[in-house]
């Protein structure tokens, strides 16, 4: 059933409206576990997109498979997805900025509020981004050091390469999944790709590991794909290569690249002389998790990280 | 006055990118004051050039105390001016929101890491800084409930109000908040607009720095005492929202008093011109910020009241 979580009136003849599906069973004792899935919070991030076509599409498939709820909310920042900004048009302040929000706030907290009150509650909330438009991302979870016992196994459900554990001091403390967490509801945030691109290959695995979770969760009665197991990474294991020049970045690996210290990442050129102002050199050795995408870069633009060996 | 360079780094297209402050005097690091971090805080800058003139005016005077020294920057973020956007001009970033900073970060994080290294030295900072709301405030000093703030020092600024907030979920990335964490006295001082120039304004937020540097000994200057400050709680600013869209008429201004049940604004249709909703005031008190946009949202929040105040 489609449900209208937030609805503002635009300021000519439109309404801002932000939908979810709910998906149950037909006959609801009141005691089924609630999985959310939420999805473009960021305008630009469009992973999530086919996610919950494929993930609503699978669960009406075997409807009766289905043993509890699941909430589908697609499109957090409709405005954003509509106009291909990543944040909130107008305000342009960051959706993922202003969690748990305000009822007595402006548009951005308002909505933030109506919907942080809806998915508060449920079991486990699922937040699915995509990279921003300059990295590209092997999929992965994402998720605070305070409450690893609880997320973890939830993590390992999801079939991603990699679950990086944060150090909570270092997470937005005004994202979804920081305040769902804080009042515990536990949610974890999964990343991949890259933004304004849609994935397949990615998002199907990403659809597999939420079919897992269901099943984790005993709300799914049929059986998914096995997850794969994911490298578990802390931050200290997290190696980061930025530029110490301003260029064109012309990359030499790519992601799932095997490296060792030493290895050629990529150069960065200058255009106008025809020069290589850097080589850019792995300093660690590992598994490229994350490339530049985007070439136009400047000095400490992220160019790519390294998850070290050794983290498996 | 000396013009120092901070922070340089490479741009892909653009050459060097270098931000600048000015020192003015010499010996212990007293105050420090930041101006424009974002490419649409032209009322920021201006205040800071009109804050430069005078200061560079003191100074030939003799009038910077002996052993003090002040550091001024005008801005972090040129470029993204020149470039007419308002977030870093390369890949949309707040340096504002990037603090405490990391030096081998990206280079918003890199410059608030270097800009934090040299402005923690002082005892006092001042940054001039935009509301997170598009409209005209009533200026202010904004400090944040850190505990390590101090309302008594915030009043020698001499401005009608300081208001306290609590830590939103952005400030800890501020500028504001790292300061104070690390022992400077950090004030926010805000000024009626930030996209455009209000003059009037700009120069009373000068005067309110030179009074708090002269009160704090830094600087001699005669200036007129100002205000004592009436110190609020942002919990006594109301929202007032608009319960529907569309052209916003302005009819209530900032600084002015209303009482309950006062006609505030009117919101148009914009397609037939008629009215939508009268927005009334819902308490009396002090109009404290309003909205500028000429059309709203449903929900918008047009107006801020000071609630139960009188002029």
């Amino acid at each position: 059933m489609i449900e209208t979580v937030v609805s503002v009136d635009l300021m000519i003849e439109e309404k801002l409206k932000i939908k979810k599906n709910r998906l149950a069973p037909d006959i609801l004792s009141g005691d089924e576990k609630r999985l959310c899935i939420v999805s473009g919070l960021y305008g630009d991030e469009l992973q999530g997109q086919y996610i919950c076509y494929e993930i609503i599409r699978k669960i009406k498939e075997d409807f009766d498979k289905l043993k509890g709820i699941v909430d589908v909310y697609p499109s957090l920042n409709p405005l954003g997805l509509d106009s291909r900004t990543r944040y909130i048009p107008d305000s342009d302040m960051d959706m993922n900025q202003l969690f748990p929000g305000s009822k007595t706030g402006a548009v951005g907290e308002y909505a933030a509020s109506c919907i942080f009150d809806d998915i508060k509650g449920a079991d486990v909330c699922i937040d699915l981004h995509s990279s921003n438009i300059f990295l590209h991302e092997v999929p992965q979870v994402r998720l605070n050091d305070d409450n690893v016992d609880a997320l973890l196994p939830i993590a390992k459900c999801l079939n991603t390469d990699m679950i990086w554990i944060h150090p909570s001091t270092s997470v937005l403390n005004g994202s979804l999944a920081y305040a769902l967490n804080k009042t515990g509801t536990l949610s974890l945030v999964i990343e991949s790709g890259t933004a304004f691109r849609i994935n397949k290959k990615y998002c199907n695995k990403i659809v597999d590991g939420l079919l897992a979770l269901m099943n984790f969760m005993g709300i799914w009665d049929k059986e998914s794909p096995k997850p794969h197991v994911p490298s578990i990474t802390n931050d200290k294991d997290m190696v980061y290569i930025n530029s110490e020049s301003s260029g064109i970045f012309i990359p030499g690996v790519n992601l799932y690249d095997k490296v060792n210290i030493g290895d050629e990442i990529g150069m960065i050129v200058d255009v106008i002389t025809g020069s290589v102002e850097e080589v850019v050199k792995a300093s660690a050795n590992g598994m490229i998790c994350s490339i530049r995408d985007y070439p136009v870069i400047e000095e400490g633009s992220l160019i790519a990280r390294i998850v070290g060996d050794g983290n498996e | 006055m000396n013009k120092e360079l901070l922070f340089t780094m490479n741009t892909s297209f653009r050459g060097e990118y270098e931000i600048h402050g000015f020192t003015y005097g010499h010996g212990e690091k007293a105050a420090c004051i930041v101006g424009a971090m974002r490419g649409n805080e032209y009322q920021q800058l201006y205040i800071c050039s009109l804050l430069a003139e005078k200061l560079s005016e003191i100074e030939a005077k003799g009038d910077i105390a002996s052993d003090k020294q002040l550091l001024l920057i005008p801005t972090l973020n040129y470029s993204s001016m020149n470039a007419g956007k308002v977030k870093w001009i390369s890949d949309d970033s707040d340096i504002n929101r990037s603090f405490p900073g990391n030096h081998q970060g990206t280079a918003t994080s890199r410059i608030a890491a270097t800009i934090l290294d040299i402005a923690k030295e002082y005892s006092y900072g001042i940054q001039f800084a935009s509301f997170y709301l598009h409209g005209e405030l009533v200026p202010h000093i904004r400090m944040m409930r850190t505990g390590k703030e101090s309302n008594s020092l915030a009043n020698l600024f001499g401005m009608p109000y300081v208001v306290t907030g609590m830590n939103r979920a952005f400030d800890a990335v501020t500028l504001n908040y790292n300061w104070q964490e690390l022992g400077t006295q950090a004030f926010s001082v805000y000024s009626k607009t930030t996209d455009w120039i209000d003059d009037e304004s700009a120069r009373v937020a000068v005067s309110s720095v030179l009074r708090f540097l002269t009160r704090m000994g830094i600087i001699r200057y005669d200036c007129h005492g100002g205000y004592i400050s009436s110190i609020i709680s942002e919990d006594e600013l109301v929202s007032v929202k608009s319960d529907s869209a569309g052209f916003f008429r302005k009819i209530a201004e900032i600084n002015t008093e209303i009482k309950r049940g006062e006609l505030m604004a009117e919101i148009i249709n914009p397609m037939d011109g008629k009215i939508k909703t009268q927005i009334v005031a819902p308490t009396d008190g002090i109009v404290f910020f309003v909205q500028d946009a000429p059309m709203v949202f449903q929900n918008t929040v047009c107006y801020k009241i000071i609630k139960r105040l009188h002029q």
